[in-house]
């Protein structure tokens, strides 16, 4: 009884990747829990692609093992390997029909004629598409594309799903929709899963856990409030949600001089008329309207502070009081304290 | 008022460009067809000579000649079996080409493809000869075989390029998702990526038959005087029989490649490639 490895859907030990020349992946780590939900996260070229090609199979570690339900893949084929991938624009088989392109992978795996019948069946309707099992990918919509993409992977009935930024090539109100979907399969299945993006709104909101990659390396693996409210580097602070970001040292409520960086969050920045204990005075330079918000640009002792406020606006010019209720202190990079 | 002053006039243009195009049509139909519509007419007919605006009379005689004459269905039996054999051994050797072109990068690759090309921007007259000179240390002339060689050379072009380009356009993801799918990489190449160049490859099979089956500068230099073929046949046909002959033999030679290019355009443009391209 390895209690330990029977709860691990994934894991990647010391991974590396050098593609071109260039070392892409570098002592990679990541244990991804069973039925847990985890999003690669970064900006274009950080590795997050090149991981998950490596958990498909379609890319060969130079270094480092791949280890799927228990099971050693690293150098396994796509085709060995229990994963199913959704590709970023669904690559659906244009020659077949909806039915035939979920049909496929378990025609493949010469099961009987009626079962395929059946679990294909049970796929589509799992993503309400049996209306259309009989259309052309051609000519059903994009966002229904994605969900035979997503169909044609289930129906596989992986150990583990990959999903290369599923939702990008999805208009935005439809993002929201289809993202809370997979999210809400994802969770009655309890399937493990493994998704890209470099949409932090997509991360934080359907993720269990997110792993930030930056240049080939894992900056953090966090929840999504702990990736928020500590980011471990300045790195993942600036790439998480809006932040101030100032060289010096915070106390006493305010910016110092020193040797630090200090990253203040636009929401822990308050403004008012009066003076509370540990504010300070600032005057108001400039208010953008953000919609459900107001984004408050403020001087206070000649630092420049951004600060999100969603009632009692000042005006441009206002004097007044700005109290900073939290500030991120970094030190090479790395988060020292949180004042 | 000013309104519709400008719409008449519009009309008035549209009037025009709609004759223009009309006179153009029919000068184009007539410069294309009509030689066509006289050689078909040439095949049935006892004499047309100027200034007859009519022809004498109508015969089936020319076709009764040739159905009788040894060395004319010799010629067409030969085409009729040398070029099914030429496309086929042209495929074999093009086709496996073809993928490692569009989806290997290897050494040369590129020098290959444009050379490729390039062999056939030169008259071929030249190339023939030189070759003749190497079948003949080869006891390959006046050969079936070398007949079949020559015109597997002018097959080459359309069997690696046309492919290639259908192989190229088969979009690896694709692949990869069949490749996740469970599929063996064979697999893959047979239920993706053969399926979906397919309509490129019958392209390249119909223009490399009609290609093999019109030969016949290389095949003349090569087979003749053991091997007739029938485009070979038409020299001596055009300087030994009557011009009817000619025109009855020009038609038989018509019916292979209308026929082929019929089918094909209804595989090409009724099949699924243009809808299965627009996904990326």
């Amino acid at each position: 009884m390895s209690t330990a490895t029977d709860n691990v859907g994934l894991e990647l030990i010391r991974l590396n990747k050098v593609l071109g020349g260039r070392t892409i992946i570098e002592n990679l780590d990541l244990i991804v829990k069973k039925g847990e939900m985890v999003s690669l996260l970064g900006p274009s070229g950080c590795g997050k692609t090149t991981t998950l090609r490596m958990i498909a199979g379609f890319l060969i570690p130079e270094a480092g093992k791949v280890i799927l339900a228990g099971k050693d893949v690293t150098t396994l084929g796509p085709d060995k390997r229990p994963s199913a991938m959704v590709f970023q624009n669904y690559a659906l088989w244009p020659h077949m029909s909806v039915f035939k392109n979920v049909a496929y992978p378990l025609k493949i795996r010469k099961l009987a004629k009626s079962e395929i019948e059946k679990r294909v069946h049970d796929a589509l309707d799992l993503v309400n598409l049996m209306h259309h099992k009989d259309s052309r990918p051609s000519q059903i919509s994009g966002g229904e594309q994605q969900r035979v993409a997503l169909a044609r992977a289930l129906v596989q009935e992986p150990d583990i799903l990959l999903l290369d930024e599923p939702l990008s090539n999805l208009d935005a109100k439809l993002r929201v929709k289809v993202r809370e979907d997979i999210r809400d399969l994802q969770r009655r299945l309890g399937i493990t899963t493994v998704i890209v993006t470099h949409d932090q709104d997509e991360a934080l909101s359907i993720s269990d856990r997110i792993a930030v990659m930056n240049d080939g390396r894992i900056e953090q693996f966090s929840t999504p409030q702990a990736l928020y409210d500590e980011p471990a580097t300045e790195y993942v602070a600036n790439f998480i949600g809006s932040l101030n970001r100032f060289d010096g040292d915070f106390a006493d409520g305010q910016i110092q001089t020193g040797s630090n960086v200090v990253g203040i969050r636009p929401e822990d920045v308050y403004f008012s008329a009066h003076q509370v204990p540990g504010s300070h005075a600032a005057t108001v330079d400039l208010v953008v309207p953000r919609g459900h918000f107001f984004e408050v640009y403020l001087n206070s002792n000649g630092h420049k502070i951004r600060s999100f406020m969603s009632s009692e606006i000042p005006q441009v010019g206002a004097t007044g009081f700005v109290r900073i209720s939290k500030a991120l202190i970094y030190k090479d990079g790395k988060l020292v304290k949180v004042a | 008022m000013s309104r519709s002053g400008t719409k008449l006039n519009l009309q008035a243009d549209s009037w025009l460009i709609r004759i223009f195009l009309t006179l153009f049509i029919g000068f184009m139909g007539l410069f294309i067809l009509g030689p066509l519509f006289w050689l078909a007419i040439r095949a049935f007919v006892t004499g047309w000579t100027f200034p007859n605006l009519l022809p004498d009379g109508f015969t089936l005689q020319w076709w009764r000649v040739i159905a009788n004459d040894g060395s004319l269905l010799e010629a067409i039996k030969n085409s009729l079996i040398i070029s099914p054999i030429v496309v086929i051994i042209s495929a074999i050797i093009c086709l496996p080409a073809a993928y490692a072109f569009s989806r290997y990068e290897f050494f040369g690759r590129k020098t290959f493809l444009i050379g490729i090309f390039a062999a056939n921007a030169f008259p071929k007259i030249g190339l023939f000869a030189t070759i003749a000179t190497l079948f003949y240390t080869l006891n390959l002339m006046g050969t079936v075989l070398g007949v079949i060689i020559i015109q597997v050379l002018g097959t080459v072009i359309f069997m690696t390029w046309i492919p290639a380009a259908s192989f190229s356009a088969v979009p690896r993801n694709l692949e990869d998702a069949a490749r996740d799918a469970g599929a063996s990489k064979l697999r893959v190449f047979r239920d993706i990526t053969l399926r979906l160049a397919m309509p490129g490859i019958l392209v390249a099979l119909v223009m490399s038959f009609l290609s093999a089956f019109d030969e016949a500068q290389g095949t003349y230099l090569v087979g003749v005087p053991t091997i007739y073929t029938m485009p070979t046949k038409m020299y001596a046909l055009v300087l030994n029989y009557p011009v009817q002959i000619s025109a009855v033999f020009s038609l038989l030679l018509a019916i292979p490649s209308v026929i082929l290019i019929s089918l094909a355009r209804k595989q090409i443009v009724g099949g699924q490639l243009a809808e299965g391209f627009q996904i990326k």
